[in-house]
């Protein structure tokens, strides 16, 4: 396969998962701002806004001005509209690769946010906008299982999809943990934020089924970090990504292959092995940084071994 | 069981606004009878509604939309994709027809690749005084990079799309040789593919000829001019990428093939070989179908400023270590000058008369064919040597004072880069317009395959046709539609 091939699926899976995620915090923030008074949804969005990696339109901003900026503003690297045209994008320049229902599956996602805007998603029902975003992601995905060929490419979507899953995951629980651990007295979090958090990650339902409805932090990080069976834990994560990367190292027999296969068994094991005492009673804080430079350094490793390598040492073989 | 055919067919309802003129008409014959091959057609009309017909004209319409396949209109900022129009009744040629018009093609193309290997080595045809060495020099698309070149099995033009235009007399000439990158061969096989759906009995009644190994004949041409030290050659179709109007041909000809559709960018150059960048490391590249303009094939031999292409492809190629097809500096055949001298050039290479005959060309560059295009702006189509598409040209009887008088200053500014030819009477042929049957001006363009042992030409080609009433541009761009084409078996 074309290294080029490959780098655009990897980015049309990565872009699309950001967009699905963010629609995700956005959802669960505007419905937890129903249950609230708005001084006391200050942190909480202010919390969706670093777990984005992105600035607050202006100090003090509302969640209209919020929900905005992470939406429509397409300055903003994360928000939904540029994650979902640069999927599209990705996608266009390899259309003879995917299938034509992929392609039109994510082409009606992309008219569908790109034909809306603040001002019309909030004179209607909000939630639902971000509910479409997130089915049309979904359903994208399962078009792909169903009508790809479960090849080199699309073990590169894989990758892209739980490689993006597990950064955002991490940095979704450090945001949470953070004040929690270190016990900030003016931002308390409740109840209800821990079960926004599973929310946020598509996984309350599932944590009730193990755990029973009964919500404590350290189950909150055993289940989303440790879970062996959850899609959404970071363990089923690094799991995924490692199974790929061998396929995809079977299936081009690159010399290079090895740094990245390495660095993903490496996290895998992290995390088969891992307890959840240990990692709370340790620095967590750095602990999720450890995963998510891990998952950079996968990120490169694979770039460097599919599709920037330099010419030279591939013709000095 | 042939039907009472004593009143004029053409006088049917459903053929109320189909007028005979001058041109010469595809379906009817001068006394309104439906021509023989296009009986069977005829009668299946009859029995349709127009309703069915317009069924069949929107599930045409919205398989081409939901496949994608579309062309780009430039200038336009979001890249606006459209369908190519599309005719639902196809064009047919007899087996007879055909036979001439194949003959002719392959007679055409192996002298004109004799031609480029003679002006681009000993220059014999100059030095016999058949072509001024100065037209073939002045050409746009003259290489000179190309002097002394050995290209592969000598053969320049492997892919060709030839325009043909039939003539009052019913008689095919040819219009213009397309032998850089014609494209529009995609759209002779979806529109194959959508007639079969919408015609399924027709196809087996008639008996047309299939086309639908025009993907493998391709193949197999590349294949053929690949580096005799490549039992398996591995071929890519270059495309300039997805901004391209004719990236959708470049994507489905790559698919028909099997092989990579790389840009640019997936190409290195090292010591003179050429390798694409693949997940499984580089890999040796042989033979290249490129749908990139020379210009805009290698900065360091050709345009500096573009990053289409791949920087030392043209030394690889030189050193023959890859083949393109087609050749670099095929475009001087294009060129309409040059063009007026094909038929000298038949006769010049392989001393037997041109079997498909030119349109009348007259060249502003000579002063007595110069006065007289001058005197006669107002009947002639006037059209720059080195354009395509429909742009840079005047249509005469369909001009203004002013756009003549602009042509006038611009044919006395640069006499070389004009020619001007009679106003053509297009064959016309029955379109579906508004639930009526209406003629419409149509062209043709076969697709000629050239490779090392055989000149394959898959029988059909793109028919296109001038939507507009009364309008003799049949260019896409210009508000053309294209038609499938029949060709039938003996």
């Amino acid at each position: 396969m074309l290294s080029r091939v490959a780098d655009n699926l990897y980015w049309m899976s990565r872009y699309l998962e950001r967009a699905e995620h963010t629609a995700r915090l956005i959802g669960v923030g505007l419905t937890q701002t129903l249950d609230q008074d708005p001084e006391s949804a200050r942190p909480r969005w202010a919390r969706v806004l670093e777990a984005l990696h992105s600035d607050p339109p202006t100090a003090g901003a509302d969640a209209y001005a919020i929900t905005e900026t992470l939406t429509f503003e397409p300055t903003n690297q994360s928000a939904i509209v540029t994650c979902v045209a640069l999927a599209r994008e990705n996608a266009r320049q390899v259309r003879e690769q995917i299938s034509s229902e992929m392609w039109e599956q994510l082409n009606r996602l992309y008219l569908r946010v790109r034909a809306s805007s603040a001002a019309k998603i909030w004179q209607g029902e909000p939630i639902e906008f971000y509910q479409g975003v997130k089915e049309g992601a979904h359903l994208f995905q399962g078009v792909t299982d169903s009508t790809m060929t479960h090849g080199e490419g699309w073990f590169f979507i894989q990758v892209g999809r739980y490689l993006e899953r597990a950064a955002s995951t991490a940095m979704l629980l450090d945001v949470h943990f953070q004040p929690y651990l270190t016990a900030v007295p003016d931002a308390p979090l409740e109840f209800n934020d821990w079960v926004a958090l599973l929310k946020c990650c598509t996984a309350f339902e599932a944590y009730c089924k193990v755990y029973t409805a009964d919500v404590q932090p350290h189950t909150v990080a055993e289940f989303l970090l440790l879970d062996s069976a959850s899609p959404r834990s970071l363990r089923f994560a690094a799991d995924r990504i490692q199974r790929s990367l061998q396929a995809i190292s079977h299936a081009t027999g690159s010399r290079w292959a090895g740094r990245a296969e390495r660095l993903a068994g490496r996290l895998r094991a992290a995390l088969d092995y891992g307890q959840v005492d240990e990692i709370m009673a340790e620095d967590m804080h750095a602990y999720l940084n450890t995963i998510r430079r891990q998952c950079a350094g996968i990120h490169s490793a694979i770039y460097q071994a599919y599709v920037g390598y330099s010419a030279e040492s591939a013709l000095a073989s | 069981m042939l039907t009472d055919r004593s009143a004029r067919e053409i006088s049917h309802p459903l053929f109320a606004n189909y007028l005979l003129d001058t041109a010469y008409d595809e379906m009817f014959d001068a006394e309104g009878q439906s021509r023989d091959h296009y009986r069977l057609l005829y009668r299946r009309l009859l029995e349709l509604k127009a309703s069915d017909l317009h069924e069949r004209q929107r599930y045409a319409d919205r398989t081409f939309l939901n496949q994608g396949i579309t062309f780009t209109v430039y200038g336009d900022n979001e890249g606006t994709e459209r369908i190519f129009p599309y005719d639902l009744l196809p064009r047919i040629l007899t087996h007879a027809e055909w036979l001439v018009i194949e003959q002719g093609l392959k007679q055409r193309i192996t002298a004109l690749n004799l031609f480029l290997h003679d002006i681009y080595h000993d220059g014999r045809i100059f030095a016999d005084g058949i072509i001024p060495r100065s037209l073939v020099y002045t050409c746009q698309h003259f290489r000179r990079e190309m002097r002394g070149v050995e290209v592969p099995r000598r053969i320049y033009t492997s892919v060709v799309g030839t325009d043909l235009v039939r003539l009052p007399s019913g008689e095919f000439a040819v219009l213009e040789d397309n032998l850089r990158v014609p494209s529009g061969v995609s759209y002779m096989l979806t529109n194959r593919g959508v007639m079969k759906r919408a015609f399924p009995h027709l196809f087996a009644d008639i008996g047309v000829r299939p086309i639908d190994h025009y993907g493998q004949a391709l193949l197999t041409t590349l294949r053929s001019l690949a580096p005799p030290h490549t039992p398996d050659p591995t071929i890519v179709v270059l495309t300039p990428g997805v901004f391209n109007s004719a990236y959708f041909e470049h994507t489905f000809l790559a698919r028909q093939m099997g092989v990579e559709l790389v840009e640019g960018r997936d190409l290195l150059v090292h010591d003179a070989i050429v390798y694409m960048r693949t997940t499984a490391g580089l890999r040796r590249v042989d033979v290249i179908y490129r749908r990139v303009d020379d210009d805009f094939i290698d900065p360091l031999a050709f345009r500096h400023d573009t990053i289409l292409g791949v920087a030392g492809l043209f030394n690889a190629y030189r050193a023959g270590n890859v083949v393109f097809a087609n050749a670099i500096g095929t475009g001087v055949a294009d060129d309409k000058a040059v063009y007026a001298y094909v038929p000298r050039i038949i006769k010049y290479y392989l001393d037997e008369e041109p079997i498909l005959p030119n349109v009348e060309t007259y060249l502003c560059d000579e002063p007595a064919q110069q006065r007289y295009v001058l005197e006669h702006l107002d009947q002639l189509v006037v059209k720059a040597v080195g354009e395509s598409g429909g742009y840079g040209m005047l249509i005469g009887p369909h001009s203004t004072a002013a756009e003549r008088d602009q042509f006038r200053q611009l044919i006395l500014a640069n006499p070389r880069n004009y020619i001007a030819q009679p106003t053509l009477q297009l064959s016309r042929a029955p379109c579906f317009i508004e639930n009526q049957v209406e003629p419409r001006h149509v062209d043709l363009r076969p697709y000629i395959l050239n490779g090392r042992d055989q000149i394959t030409i898959i029988p059909g080609g793109l028919t296109r046709v001038a939507l507009k009433k009364g309008s003799l541009v049949v260019n896409s761009s210009q508000g053309g539609g294209s038609k499938d084409t029949w060709v039938l078996f003996e």
